[in-house]
């Protein structure tokens, strides 16, 4: 199936040059929030991804039909729906996770890049478009969380998903000379994170207009 | 002299474009206006704000200040090495003390050579990429990391710190000048909230230990703490604990960060600053009565707890209060740049220092946090006054 130009454009371009994190400085809340580790993270990502292509769809399906003046509501209806069913499921299978992301799981009902999404795509696109747009965004959103809490993991917790990566033999405590960098399981650092590769992000893209 | 500035710049011919070693222009730049410019002096005609002063010259005239607390340091870490080692105890020669002070400088130069290794590195390669001339900021932060951390800070977590300061809190805002921060603080706030085990608590601040294998295999003797002043308070339930008398305190032969223990060492290079006119009396002043007041109003207040038992004269002279006052907050960089509001930013840092170190007990000392909370102040303050300024005299239009 050849997909349009355009079609793959709503998928592309969340990815890169129009992500919703880097560029349009959405999500960034749950950016700092969930990235100490990587396994929320990934499992964040995950989420969002879904209820974004999820939500996208059903609300274009339906978008010639909803009053344009009670939009929101509908909207919010939707993805709230949608919330519930991913945080039930991943209660169900994976409890210690939904655990860690406690709060946030929910919070994504007020993710800045659900509702923007909502309104400035799948109300006026067809439902395929809009199902590629979803998963570009929240993909889009995703990598970066990856990224952040792999670095913020890594440095800050020696480890990655869990297991430990650096050596216990390197550490202070066991005669060695390694020690981790509590700044990167504050917030602060996630937010300096997100800012050096938006740093990177230009730079590149810069040059690559030029 | 004639003749040596003639032969520099035939060298220095080397570094033009198409020359041998174009590429490293910024570095012959640097060492250039270094030791020559600028040569001219403010004209004698007219009105002048100030004298010709070059910012290389002030940053010099700072280092120089620094240089008596840093010697001191050097003699207290080798003194506090060879007491914890019990060394001491025959009481003091003329040869113990040459051990003192070579120990000591053994123990700090390795981290004034990291310190000025990867701050100016740094410096030298975003110079390049810029096409800028090197900055010579990092002539005083490089000089102030080594005399602010505690003496058994591993180099490697120095070297990052300085780094991310470098990157974070100077070079992504524009380099030499532009900073909010005070470079110096944010590399050791960094070491200080990523090692916090490396950067609080009693085994940080004397070198039990051997430096390059000198006096390996000593051991630190019974009854030893190496506590700071401020730390004993901090953890004591004895409310009228007097961990140090004043004098005691003031002479600096006590725990502590390399540069902060020694008060007339701190002070002379106070002199300087303030004979010189580069650091505002002002500030210091503002700094010193307010944390004395406010020191003054938690004595008299009937709190139970140590630290506001602590008499505010001691609160003046221990942890880093003096040296944070004296070369820190007087940064006119990252500082109050109005004369009224010199003394807010000065009275709001001595203000939450005290603040910081009566009501919180999770931190000992509070001079970094009150400065930087200061540093991030200034820019409001500044505004207030100049506002407050302009009203006050479109009223008397």
């Amino acid at each position: 199936m050849a997909l349009s130009k355009k079609t793959k454009e709503a998928f592309l371009g969340p990815l890169n040059v129009n992500n919703p994190v880097l560029v349009q400085i959405l999500g960034i809340c749950s950016a700092l929030a969930v990235t100490v580790q990587l396994k929320p993270a990934l499992v964040m990502g995950i989420s969002v991804t879904i209820i974004v292509a999820m939500s996208n769809v059903v609300v274009s399906l339906i978008r010639k039909s909803i009053p344009s003046r009670i939009r929101i509501i509908i909207q919010l209806v939707v993805v709230a729906a949608l919330v519930t069913i991913v945080s039930e499921v991943l209660k169900a299978f994976a409890y210690d996770v939904a655990m860690q992301l406690s709060v946030y799981l929910g919070l994504i009902i007020t993710n800045c890049i659900l509702m923007g999404r909502l309104e400035a795509f799948a109300m006026t696109n067809d439902p395929l478009d809009s199902l590629m747009d979803g998963l570009g965004n929240g993909l889009g959103y995703a990598w970066i969380l990856v990224a952040v809490a792999f670095v913020r993991e890594f440095f800050g917790s020696g480890k990655l998903l869990g297991y430990q990566i650096i050596p216990d033999s390197w550490y202070v405590a066991n005669g060695g000379f390694y020690e981790n960098c509590g700044m990167m399981l504050m917030p602060a650092m996630a937010l300096i994170l997100v800012g050096c590769i938006i740093w990177a992000h230009r730079a590149y893209n810069d040059k690559e207009a030029k | 002299m004639e003749k040596f500035y003639k032969a520099w710049k035939e060298f220095g011919k080397n570094f033009e474009e198409g020359g041998k070693w174009a590429k490293l222009s910024s570095f012959y730049d640097a060492f250039d206006t270094f030791l020559f410019t600028p040569n001219t002096t403010a004209k004698r005609i007219g009105a002048q704000i100030h004298d010709g002063r070059d910012s290389k010259r002030t940053m010099i005239l700072v280092v120089l200040a620094l240089v008596p607390a840093m010697l001191f340091g050097m003699f207290n870490v080798g003194y506090q090495h060879l007491l914890a080692t019990g060394q001491l105890e025959m009481g003091m020669t003329s040869a113990l003390w040459w051990k003192a002070f070579g120990f000591g400088l053994l123990a700090v130069l390795p981290y004034i050579i990291v310190s000025y290794a990867v701050g100016l590195g740094i410096e030298f390669v975003v110079a390049q990429i810029k096409h800028e001339e090197v900055a010579e900021g990092f002539l005083v932060t490089g000089f102030i990391i080594p005399l602010i951390v505690p003496i058994n800070t591993p180099l490697w977590m120095v070297a990052i710190a300085v780094a991310f300061a470098v990157i974070f809190a100077k070079e992504v805002f524009g380099g030499t000048g532009y900073n909010i921060f005070n470079v110096a603080l944010i590399a050791r706030a960094f070491l200080f909230f990523a090692y916090p085990t490396h950067m609080t608590g009693d085994s940080v601040f004397v070198r039990t230990g051997s430096t390059w294998g000198w006096d390996a295999g000593m051991a630190a003797v019974d009854g030893f703490s190496g506590a700071t002043p401020l730390g004993v308070l901090a953890t004591s339930t004895d409310a009228t604990v007097m961990p140090v008398d004043f004098w005691t305190a003031f002479n600096g032969l006590i725990p502590g960060s390399v540069g902060e223990t020694c008060g007339w060492a701190i002070l002379l290079g106070a002199c300087l600053l303030l004979i010189t006119g580069v650091a505002s009396w002002k500030t210091m002043l503002a700094i010193f009565g307010t944390a004395a007041l406010t020191a003054f109003l938690f004595n008299v207040s009937g709190s139970d707890t140590a630290a506001a038992n602590f008499p505010w004269y001691m609160h003046l002279v221990t942890g880093g209060l003096m040296f944070g006052a004296v070369f820190m907050a007087t940064d006119p960089v990252t500082s109050a740049r109005t004369e009224c509001g010199k003394w807010i930013y000065g009275a709001l840092i001595g203000f939450m220092v005290i603040v910081i170190r009566v009501l919180n007990p999770g931190y000992p000392e509070g001079m970094m946090l009150a400065i930087l909370l200061g540093n991030a102040f200034a820019p409001l303050i500044d505004w207030c006054v100049v506002r407050a300024n302009i009203n006050k005299r479109m009223k008397r239009a």
